[in-house]
């Protein structure tokens, strides 16, 4: 019986074996010619969309596909068009200001309105041209692809309003992310469609401000394939997972804002598919994150001040790509031969040469590991927009935080602090518009590097008054810092900052051990020690040199 | 008189003596790095031994002051005016012409009056203030919520350092006077063996010899 039995065994064994190569082959070659974009874990959906009929056709336009996703997905268009994605505008409630892409003037490559094209090629949506009206007055088409693509050859143009490269593609064209274009394959993208992957969302996200990291410093093309110390939930070698894992979505509405940021989560964990409405680390990790050990205790003792990211995202910008961290626009428009002209003067990394001149542009710097800039936050942030006077002779800042430690509701956070130099309008006081996209009109900065122009053309492409006289004033810029959360072992070292020099030096309203040893009590402390040390050494002093005269014991 | 070795440091007292030497060296080391003076530990192991070391130290008060209070001894720490006067001449004088110290060690009352006001000040003033400065500043996430709450804990957390400043300071002084009179060994052997040269009256010595003899050597 058992040597038979073992026989069957091993039989059986061998076709199973066989059965799993030849669905290893099968599946793993299958994958690789639908798909060049990233795996996204746990995706299996119900709904193979290349066997939908509608979708299997010659698609003309970006504008098509979406039309024939709606013939199933009802409601996303009117999802879509009502969120920021789509608007690029947000009232805040709280300051009662009117920010989003199309409204503020940022301290990178300024503002939208005069430079449309160009901006909105990372808009959601087909082919808005104009800011002054919203694309749903435009009859823009929203682009379901850009974010839902997952055959990984979907893209948008530079300069295209958003639409994308297609057949034929005219040479010198650019895609989103400054990659030579190619014609996108329509159909198989619609066919491919799923979850967003960091790709997707990284194709807009991490090319802000010009390229790659330019803007955000926590978001670039690092992202993508981290290594577990870049980003320990998006690295596959983590969590591996992808930017909607956090800001999870209800209706096309995304939870995680720049402009009304939640800096303290007191209700952490929510019950299994609630909270849908925050991206905020408390929201998985609780509110008392660390191990109920001593050391865990006393950690906990530091999230009522410090947003986790302070101690968990030592440094931005890492995994190779660096960030823009200083603009000077004033040095832009010098030629040389008559003709523009470039410096790269930094190189990262992983070897590449980065602009620290472009005569489009002006002076660069850039930085890799950056060390944040820390500051009491209580979510808000006020906008230096057109309307409002400035100080020339004060460092302006574009988007002032808000928050402190006796308010209550603010926590210490980290920041990349843009330092900039950008035109305002000497007779008003007030920052300008500038136009500098725009290849056939005369007035454009890029291509014809006269400010003068460039400003008064701007300030009428936004409608808004101008003196005729501009300058240039220093500006600071804050972006707070979530991405790129470090593994736990690599976390700040409390000397960091519990020290007389350390990263918050500068922070008030907060007392920390470690960072005045020289405090007052310190200095009476230590001059107490003198005095007895002094005398001491009197008293011994005073006996050593009277001690011949008589017997110092008994 | 007769010069007889007794037992003057029962072992709970030597043990309570050396274990609270070695918490408060350790405590004055760690706490000192906390506060940034010195960086010969890092901030957070420095952090856990300090409050690991203070927690031993507080234990061992409850059990000190048990002790005190049941066995009696507390009695060797009521201040006296009597001779006080002349121990302190003596080392601010006497101690430079030779002299001998004043001051005669008696089995039931082994500090001289000047050390017993400073052990008695030490143990009703200092080591409260450090106690209670400290257990403030530990809990301070309890108490966090009250009004002007970072000045309190920036006022808590100096008057914690002073007051180890202050304890520094007797430690430096309390070594220093080994040295004074006996010699440095004869100061420390008896913490040690819990036995010291004592006079003895002949009824004191009866009276050891038939109700105590363990505390007599021969």
């Amino acid at each position: 019986m058992q040597p038979h039995m073992r026989r069957t065994s091993w039989r059986a064994l061998a076709v199973c074996a066989a059965i799993l190569a030849g669905a290893l082959v099968t599946g793993g070659s299958a994958w690789a010619q639908t798909s060049s974009a990233p795996a996204i874990p746990g995706s299996g959906s119900t709904a193979d969309h290349s066997a939908f009929e509608v979708l299997q056709k010659d698609f003309a336009s970006g504008a098509e596909v979406t039309e024939a996703c709606l013939s199933c997905h009802t409601e996303a268009d009117d999802q879509v068009m009502h969120s920021i994605h789509f608007t690029w505008e947000f009232q805040n409630q709280t300051t009662g200001q009117l920010l989003g892409k199309r409204n503020v003037i940022n301290a990178f490559c300024g503002n939208v309105v005069g430079n449309e094209a160009r901006c909105t090629s990372c808009h959601a949506g087909y082919g808005w041209t104009d800011m002054h009206q919203s694309p749903a007055e435009q009859s823009v088409v929203p682009d379901c692809l850009v974010c839902h693509d997952r055959s990984g050859q979907y893209t948008k143009t530079a300069t295209g309003a958003g639409n994308p490269p297609l057949d034929p593609v005219k040479p010198g064209t650019q895609t989103i992310t400054g990659a030579a274009a190619w014609p996108v394959d329509l159909a198989k993208a619609a066919q491919s469609v799923g979850r967003p992957g960091r790709e997707n969302c990284g194709q807009c996200h991490f090319y802000g401000g010009g390229g790659d990291n330019v803007k955000h410093g926590d978001l670039s093309s690092a992202l993508i394939e981290a290594a577990r110390d870049v980003d320990v939930h998006m690295s596959p070698q983590g969590q591996n997972m992808v930017c909607s894992d956090c800001h999870v979505s209800n209706q096309h509405d995304w939870a995680g804002s720049r402009y009304d940021v939640q800096v303290i989560d007191t209700e952490g964990l929510g019950m299994p598919h609630q909270r849908r409405d925050v991206a905020t680390c408390e929201s998985c990790h609780g509110t008392a994150p660390h191990p109920a050990t001593l050391k865990g205790v006393k950690l906990n003792d530091h999230v009522n001040t410090l947003a986790c990211q302070t101690c968990h995202i030592p440094s931005f910008a890492r995994g190779g790509v660096a960030t823009k961290t200083f603009w000077d626009w004033s040095t832009a428009g010098k030629l040389k031969d008559g003709k523009p002209y470039h410096e790269e003067g930094f190189t990262q990394s992983d070897g590449k040469h980065l602009h620290t001149y472009l005569s489009t542009k002006g002076d660069f710097e850039w930085g890799e590991n950056v060390v944040p800039y820390y500051a009491w936050f209580d979510g808000q942030v006020e906008y230096t927009t057109a309307d409002q006077t400035i100080d020339p002779s004060q460092v302006v800042e574009v988007n002032r935080i808000e928050g402190s430690a006796e308010d209550g509701k603010s926590r210490i956070w980290p920041f990349k602090q843009m330092i900039g130099r950008q035109a305002y309008d000497a007779g008003t006081n007030h920052l300008a518009y500038n136009h500098v996209w725009g290849p056939t009109t005369d007035t454009a900065f890029w291509t014809n590097f006269d400010w003068g122009k460039s400003i008064a053309a701007g300030m009428k492409a936004a409608g808004v008054e101008y003196s005729g006289s501009y300058d240039f004033v220093d500006t600071h810029m804050y972006w707070p810092i979530t991405h790129m959360v470090a593994p736990a072992d690599q976390a700040l070292d409390c000397a960091e900052c519990h020290a007389a020099d350390g990263r918050l030096a500068d922070i008030e309203g907060v007392y920390m051990p470690g960072r005045t040893p020289f405090s007052t009590a310190g200095v009476m402390g230590l001059s107490l020690i003198a005095a007895t040390l002094l005398a001491l050494a009197i008293h011994a002093f005073g006996r050593l040199f009277t001690r011949k005269e008589g017997s110092d014991h008994d | 008189m007769t010069e007889r070795s007794v037992k003057v440091y029962p072992r709970f007292e030597r043990f309570w003596h050396w274990s609270q030497m070695l918490l408060i060296l350790l405590l004055l080391f760690t706490g000192l790095a906390v506060n940034g003076l010195h960086h010969l530990i890092p901030f957070g192991p420095a952090v856990m031994i300090h409050i690991i070391a203070a927690g031993a130290l507080i234990v061992l008060w409850i059990f000190a002051i048990f002790w005190h209070l049941t066995t009696g001894t507390w009695v060797h720490y009521v201040p006296t005016t009597q001779g006080l006067l002349r121990v302190a001449r003596f080392y601010a004088w006497g101690i430079f012409k030779g002299e001998h110290h004043p001051y005669r060690k008696a089995y039931w009352r082994k500090h001289n009056p000047l050390q017993a006001l400073t052990y008695l000040a030490l143990k009703l003033v200092l080591f409260p203030a450090i106690w209670i400065t400290g257990v403030a500043y530990l809990s301070y996430n309890f108490w966090e919520e009250v009004p002007d709450a970072t000045f309190w804990l920036t006022l808590v957390a100096n008057l914690h350092l002073l007051a180890a400043y202050m304890i520094a300071a007797f430690v430096l002084a309390h070594v220093y006077l080994l040295t004074a009179g006996h010699s440095f060994v004869a100061h420390v052997k008896p913490m040690i063996t819990g036995f010291d040269t004592i006079d003895l009256t002949p009824e004191e010595e009866a009276y050891l010899k038939a109700d105590e003899p363990g505390r007599l050597r021969p």
